[in-house]
C-alpha cells in the first residue's frame, strides 16, 4: 500500500498508466499482439519488437527535446532536421544499383549526424544568442529545412542499395533485435549518466525555472540553451539515420514529416512542463513508447496514417488541459462548491428531521 | 545624422519601408533581367496567384499583434476546402448556404482555440499546432481523395475575369484587397483596433486599463479563423477541388509574409500594407524562378527563410536600439529637464 502510494504519487504514474491501458486494450483488441516469435535466422519477431522498432527515433527525438522544452524552449525544426539528416546519408553513400557505396558508410553517417549537430547550433545560436523566441527561431529551420533536403537530393527519392546500410535499422548479423533499439538504448544510458554524475541536469532546469536567477546563481545561461539546442540538433540527427535506413531511402518531402509534433507529445505525456523547468527523461521515453503504440493500435483498427493526427491532436489538447495550472484552479474550486453544497445538503435534511421531530 | 538615422530606424513603418524598398529592388532587377516582367500583367498575377496566402496572411497578422500565433491556418484552409467540395458533391444545399457554412465553421473553430488558449492560459502554438493536426486529420477523414468541385455557379465564379484595361484580375484578387483594405481600417482607426495593440504591447497593463482582454483575445482568434477560410474559399476557386494536402505549409509562409512586412513577433506592432508587400515579395520570388525556368521551386522555401531570419534579426537589433535610445533619451530628460522633448519612441 505504502508502495503504491508512492508510486501513485511519483512523476512516472500517468505514463505508465497509460501505456499500460493502451497494453491491455491492445491485447483484448488486436490478434496476436503479445506473441513474439523467433524467426529462423535468429530474430525476434512480433508487434511488441515491432513497436520498440518504430519507436527508437521519437525516443531520440524526445530525449532532445525535453531538454529544450525544459529551458522553456521549443525546437519545431527537428522533422526537418531529420529530412536534412536522412538527405545527406543517402546522397553521400548513393543510390548506385550495384550496391557500392560512393563515400565509406562511417564518414556518411558522421556527416548526417554532423549535420543535424550544425542545424542544432544555428538554432541555438538564434534563440541564446540572439535572444529570439524558440518557436519563432525554429520557424526558420523549419520552413527552410525541407527545401534544402529537397535541393541535396535534387527532388528525387533517393534509394539506397548498399547493403550495410540496412543494419542501422535492421539486424546486425546474429542480433535478435534491430540495431536501433541498442543505439536508443545506448543514448537513454549515456543522457541518465549524465543526469546522475554531473549537475547538468541541475543546470537546465534552473535555467527553465527562472533564466535571471540562474544568471546570478553563476551559470552560463547563453551556453546552456545553446548545447541544449545542438543536442536537439544531435539528436535529430540520429533520428534521421535510423529513418532512412528504415526505408533505405531519403524521402525529403516525407522523412519526419510531423515528428516535431510527436516529439512534443511525448514529453508532454512524459509529465514535463511544457512551461519548462522539471523534466522527466523517464517520462518522455515512456511517452514516446506510449505514442508509438497508440499510432500501431489505431492502424490495426484500421484508421490510416492521415486520419490518425484528430487523435494525436486530441490527446495533446487534453494533456494540455490537464498540466495548466487555471483548468487545476478551476476543477478544486467546484469540488470545493461541491463540497460544501453537499454540506449544506445534510443541514438540511437534518434541519427537516429536526423540525419532524 | 546620426540622430536622423537613429530617428529612422526608430520609426514604426522602419521595416515596411525596409520590405517595400526590397520588394521594389525586386521587381526592378526583375525587370531589368526579363523582358516579360514589364507585362502588367505579370504585376497583377502576383494578387491573383497569392489572393488566399494574402487573406490568410491577415488573420496571421491578427494574432501575432496580441503575441500570440496561429499554426492551425494551412490545416482549416484545406478543411474548408474539403467541406465545400464535399457538401456540394454530396449533398443538395445550395452554394450560398455551402460558403456561408464553411465561412461559419473556421470562424467558430478559431474562436474556440483562441477560448481554450485564453480561458486556461496555454501557449498559443501548441494548441494551434494541435489544432492543425486536428483539421489536417478531419480533412482526410472526410476523404482521403481528391474531391473536384463541379458546381457551375463556382466553376464560372472562378473563371470570372475583371478587366482592369492593362488587365484582368480574379475576384479572389479582389476580395483579398478589400480585405486588407478593411483590417487596416479596423487595426487602425477602431477602439478593437488599438485594444489589440495594447494587448500585444503589454497583456497586464491591458487588463489593467480595464480594457475587454478577454473578449479581444478570442476575438482576434476568431478573426484568423474567419481568415482562414476566407482564404480556403479563395483558395478553392483557384484549385476547383478539395484535397488534404492543400496549404501545407501555409501557416509558415504566412508568418513569413507578415515578419517581412514588418509585424513584431514579440507583439504590439503589425502593419497590414506591410504584410502584403511580404506576401508580394514571396510571389515575386517565385515569379523569378518560374521566368529562370531551370531553378526548383524549392528555392523559394530556402529564400523566404534567409529573408525570415533577416528580418527577424533586423527586429531584435531594432528593438535593442529602441531601448537605448529611450534609455538615452530619458537620460537626457534628467540632465536638462527644460529644453528636453527628443523624440523618445
Amino acid at each position: 500500500m505504502e508502495m503504491l502510494k508512492k508510486f501513485s504519487g511519483s512523476s512516472l504514474f500517468l505514463p505508465v498508466v497509460a501505456l499500460t491501458v493502451l497494453l491491455i486494450f491492445n491485447t483484448l483488441f488486436v490478434d496476436g499482439f503479445l506473441t513474439i516469435q523467433m524467426t529462423e535466422d535468429g530474430h525476434l519477431y512480433g508487434r511488441l519488437v515491432d513497436i520498440l522498432n518504430r519507436s527508437c527515433s521519437l525516443i531520440i527525438l524526445a530525449l532532445g527535446m525535453t531538454f529544450v522544452i525544459a529551458t522553456s524552449g521549443i525546437d519545431i525544426s527537428v522533422g526537418a532536421v531529420v529530412a536534412i539528416s536522412a538527405a545527406v546519408v543517402c546522397t553521400l553513400i548513393g543510390g548506385r544499383g550495384d550496391g557500392v557505396a560512393e563515400m565509406p558508410m562511417s564518414v556518411a553517417m558522421l556527416a548526417a549526424v554532423g549535420v543535424g549537430v550544425l542545424c542544432g547550433m544555428w538554432n541555438g545560436l538564434l534563440v541564446a544568442k540572439f535572444k529570439i523566441q524558440a518557436v519563432v527561431a525554429t520557424l526558420i529551420l523549419m520552413t527552410a529545412g525541407r527545401g534544402v533536403a529537397q535541393l541535396m537530393t535534387e527532388g528525387q527519392i533517393i534509394t539506397v542499395y548498399y547493403k550495410p546500410f540496412e543494419y542501422i535499422a535492421g539486424f546486425l548479423p546474429n542480433m535478435p533485435l534491430p540495431t536501433n533499439i541498442f543505439i536508443a538504448l545506448a543514448m537513454v544510458i549515456l543522457v541518465a549518466i549524465l543526469m546522475k554524475k554531473t549537475s547538468i541536469g541541475l543546470f537546465v532546469q534552473s535555467v527553465g525555472i527562472n533564466p535571471t536567477a540562474a544568471r546570478y546563481a553563476g551559470i552560463n545561461v547563453t551556453m546552456v540553451i545553446f548545447l541544449v539546442y545542438a543536442f536537439s540538433g544531435l539528436c535529430a540527427g540520429v533520428s534521421g539515420l535510423i529513418e532512412s535506413s528504415l526505408i533505405r531511402a531519403a524521402d525529403a518531402n516525407n522523412a519526419g514529416l510531423n515528428m516535431e509534433m510527436d516529439a512534443i507529445l511525448a514529453v508532454a505525456l512524459g509529465g514535463t512542463l511544457l512551461s519548462g523547468g522539471k523534466f522527466y527523461v523517464g517520462g518522455s521515453v515512456i511517452g514516446a513508447i506510449t505514442i508509438q503504440t497508440l499510432t500501431t493500435t489505431m492502424y490495426a483498427l484500421g484508421v490510416s496514417a492521415d486520419q490518425l493526427p484528430v487523435v494525436k491532436a486530441a490527446a495533446v489538447i487534453i494533456i494540455c488541459l490537464i498540466q495548466s495550472k487555471k483548468a487545476q484552479e478551476m476543477f478544486d474550486k467546484w469540488k470545493a462548491s461541491r463540497h460544501s453544497q453537499q454540506k449544506n445538503d445534510t443541514k438540511a435534511v437534518i434541519g427537516k428531521a429536526v423540525k419532524q421531530l | 545624422m546620426t540622430s536622423k538615422l537613429n530617428q529612422m530606424i526608430a520609426s514604426k513603418y522602419f521595416s515596411f519601408f525596409v520590405t517595400l524598398a526590397l520588394f521594389v529592388i525586386l521587381y526592378g532587377a526583375g525587370m531589368a533581367i526579363y523582358k516579360g516582367f514589364m507585362r502588367p500583367q505579370v504585376f497583377l498575377n502576383l494578387f491573383i496567384d497569392n489572393a488566399a496566402l494574402i487573406i490568410v496572411t491577415i488573420g496571421i497578422t491578427f494574432t501575432l499583434i496580441i503575441a500570440g500565433i496561429d499554426l492551425s491556418v494551412g490545416a482549416v484552409l484545406a478543411l474548408v476546402c474539403m467541406v465545400l467540395a464535399w457538401l456540394l458533391a454530396n449533398t443538395g444545399i445550395p452554394l450560398s448556404l455551402a460558403v456561408l457554412l464553411v465561412l461559419v465553421m473556421g470562424t467558430v473553430f478559431g474562436a474556440v482555440q483562441g477560448y481554450i488558449i485564453t480561458k486556461f492560459d496555454l501557449q498559443p502554438f501548441i494548441i494551434t499546432l494541435a489544432g492543425m493536426f486536428f483539421c489536417r486529420g478531419l480533412t482526410a477523414v472526410i476523404s482521403q481523395d481528391t474531391i473536384q468541385i463541379v458546381n457551375p455557379d463556382w466553376v464560372a465564379l472562378a473563371s470570372y475575369r475583371i478587366d482592369l484595361g492593362v488587365g484582368f484580375v480574379s475576384i479572389g484578387a479582389v476580395v483579398a484587397l478589400i480585405m486588407i483594405a478593411i483590417a487596416a481600417l479596423v487595426l487602425g482607426f477602431t477602439k478593437f483596433g488599438r485594444a489589440v495593440f495594447a494587448i500585444g504591447g503589454s497583456e497586464s497593463s491591458a487588463a489593467l486599463m480595464g480594457l475587454p482582454v478577454f473578449r479581444t483575445k478570442v476575438m482576434v482568434y476568431a478573426i484568423s479563423g474567419f481568415c482562414a477560410s476566407m482564404g480556403g474559399l479563395a483558395y478553392s476557386l483557384i484549385m476547383l477541388t478539395g484535397y488534404n494536402l492543400h496549404g501545407l505549409g501555409m501557416e509558415m509562409d504566412a508568418i513569413a509574409s507578415s515578419v517581412i512586412g514588418g509585424t513584431l513577433l514579440t507583439g504590439g506592432v503589425g502593419f497590414i500594407p506591410g504584410a502584403l508587400i511580404g506576401v508580394l515579395i514571396q510571389g515575386v520570388i517565385l515569379t523569378f524562378i518560374s521566368f529562370q525556368g531551370t531553378l526548383s521551386a524549392w528555392w523559394t522555401k530556402i529564400v523566404v527563410g534567409a529573408l525570415l531570419c533577416v528580418f527577424i534579426i533586423m527586429q531584435a537589433f531594432i528593438t535593442e536600439q529602441k531601448s537605448k535610445l529611450s534609455s538615452k533619451s530619458s537620460m537626457e530628460d534628467n540632465n536638462n529637464p527644460p529644453q528636453a522633448a527628443p523624440a523618445a519612441q
